[in-house]
């Protein structure tokens, strides 16, 4: 590994040094390209910061693909209900590693509003592995955009080796995550363990 | 538009054999309902939507109501003679009432530009006697709300051309917005759980020992 000051003085001689994680993470880190798919309000909002005034092409990231075989990032925008996380879950299945996915949304995040509901999942993050959060009801798209740069500097950092590798570099690690079913009274799981557990309150 | 009476006369004299009754309501909008019976109903619906004078040809909402067993308290004043004096004592009479589902429909004319006329129709209790009759036929709006009324409160409609659910999954078995419809023990930690969330928290926190 080639020391920082080092690097700085040789750059102010026209000599470039980088390593290969930083060339591989920097330019997957700026071409995240979103999954086009919406819920409900913050879909809105996500359409918005896609849009001249914030626009989130500056990012690298205006190419929301239709399919999410082409997708890298699942923007979760909207509430999401029991009915719709089956479906939601089965998205993030086909999409291919290396995957992200950003909660947008009081809703997503928590079941906003609607948590002590009986249709609405308390937050995306019972069923899939969530890499940013954003609160907010709609989050503004500023938000969303911050959202975004967090995501690109996450990605930047990542070790592609070691214990800590990322999870599509890692053999053992799940790239799937089960697909609750419908039940008679709920979804069945309602909640994904090894992702999430319930708080315990200690008093 | 005519006068409720005036309406449930011509229905009356147009429909033989039909039970109709006009309930009132005792809020500033006071806006009267007609109940109808359900054996005729459709024949009545079909006389709103064609008779000359009302055409109500568009039902702009259509929902239900749930009303679980309950008692009435009427309170009557007597003159009673008590110690030699004359006195207004309040007499209380209880009355048990049946539990029932309500379908409530909202008609306007459009041709006309006039309404609307508030119809209700009653099932026979909550438990086995669910059905109502479909609307649907008469008024094509009705289709996908009395699809939720099925699906929210458990009233069959007799008639209706493709009655399943339309909010909740099909293999989902409760009727979320009946009043005694209990909701599966997915309470979370609240930092301060109030009214009915605090009485959930209570609820979970005995079922499970924690909070």
């Amino acid at each position: 590994m080639i020391e920082e000051g080092l690097k700085n003085e040789l750059a102010k001689q026209g000599v470039v040094l980088t390593t290969l994680q930083e060339l591989y993470n920097w330019g997957r880190g700026n071409s995240v390209w979103p999954l086009s798919f919406g819920l409900a309000c913050c879909a809105i909002e996500m359409m918005a910061a896609s849009m001249a005034k914030w626009d989130i092409a500056r990012f690298g990231s205006e190419v929301f693909r239709p399919s999410p075989r082409q997708a890298d990032l699942m923007i979760v925008a909207g509430t999401v209900t029991k009915k719709m996380a089956p479906q939601v879950v089965r998205l993030y299945n086909q999409m291919p590693e290396p995957k992200y996915v950003i909660a947008m949304g009081a809703c997503a995040i928590s079941g906003g509003p609607f948590k002590q509901g009986y249709n609405v999942l308390k937050g995306i993050d019972r069923l899939l592995p969530v890499d940013i959060h954003i609160p907010g009801c709609p989050p503004r798209p500023e938000a969303l955009l911050h959202a975004l740069i967090t995501l690109q500097k996450k990605i930047e950092i990542e070790a592609l080796t070691g214990p800590n590798r990322p999870r599509h570099l890692d053999a053992d690690a799940p790239s799937e995550f089960p697909v609750p079913q419908f039940g008679e009274h709920d979804i069945v799981p309602a909640m994904n363990p090894l992702l999430w557990k319930p708080t315990q309150v200690v008093r | 538009m005519e006068s409720l009476e005036q309406i449930k006369i011509r229905l009356e004299a147009a429909v033989p054999g039909a039970k109709l009754e006009i309930l009132p309501n005792e809020s500033p909008s006071g806006q009267h309902s007609l109940l109808l019976d359900n054996a005729h109903a459709v024949a009545l619906a079909r006389f709103l939507r064609d008779d000359a004078q009302l055409r109500f040809d568009y039902c702009s909402n259509m929902t239900g109501v749930d009303w679980p067993d309950t008692e009435i308290t009427s309170k009557v004043k007597v003159k009673k003679v008590i110690d030699g004096v004359e006195k207004e004592v309040d007499e209380v009479t209880k009355t048990a009432r049946p539990g029932f589902l309500e379908g409530v429909y909202h008609l306007y004319s459009m041709a006309m530009k006039h309404g609307p006329l508030i119809l209700r129709l009653r099932t026979g209790n909550r438990k086995d006697q669910v059905q109502l009759p479909s609307f649907t036929p008469v008024w094509r709006s009705c289709e996908f709300q009395e699809r939720e009324v099925y699906d929210l409160f458990g009233v069959v409609f007799d008639g209706h051309p493709d009655l399943r659910r339309i909010l909740m999954w099909d293999e989902f078995r409760d009727h979320p917005m009946r009043k005694d419809y209990s909701e599966p023990d997915d309470y979370e930690y609240e930092p301060t759980p109030h009214d009915d969330v605090l009485e959930k928290s209570k609820r979970h926190q005995a079922a499970k020992g924690t909070l």
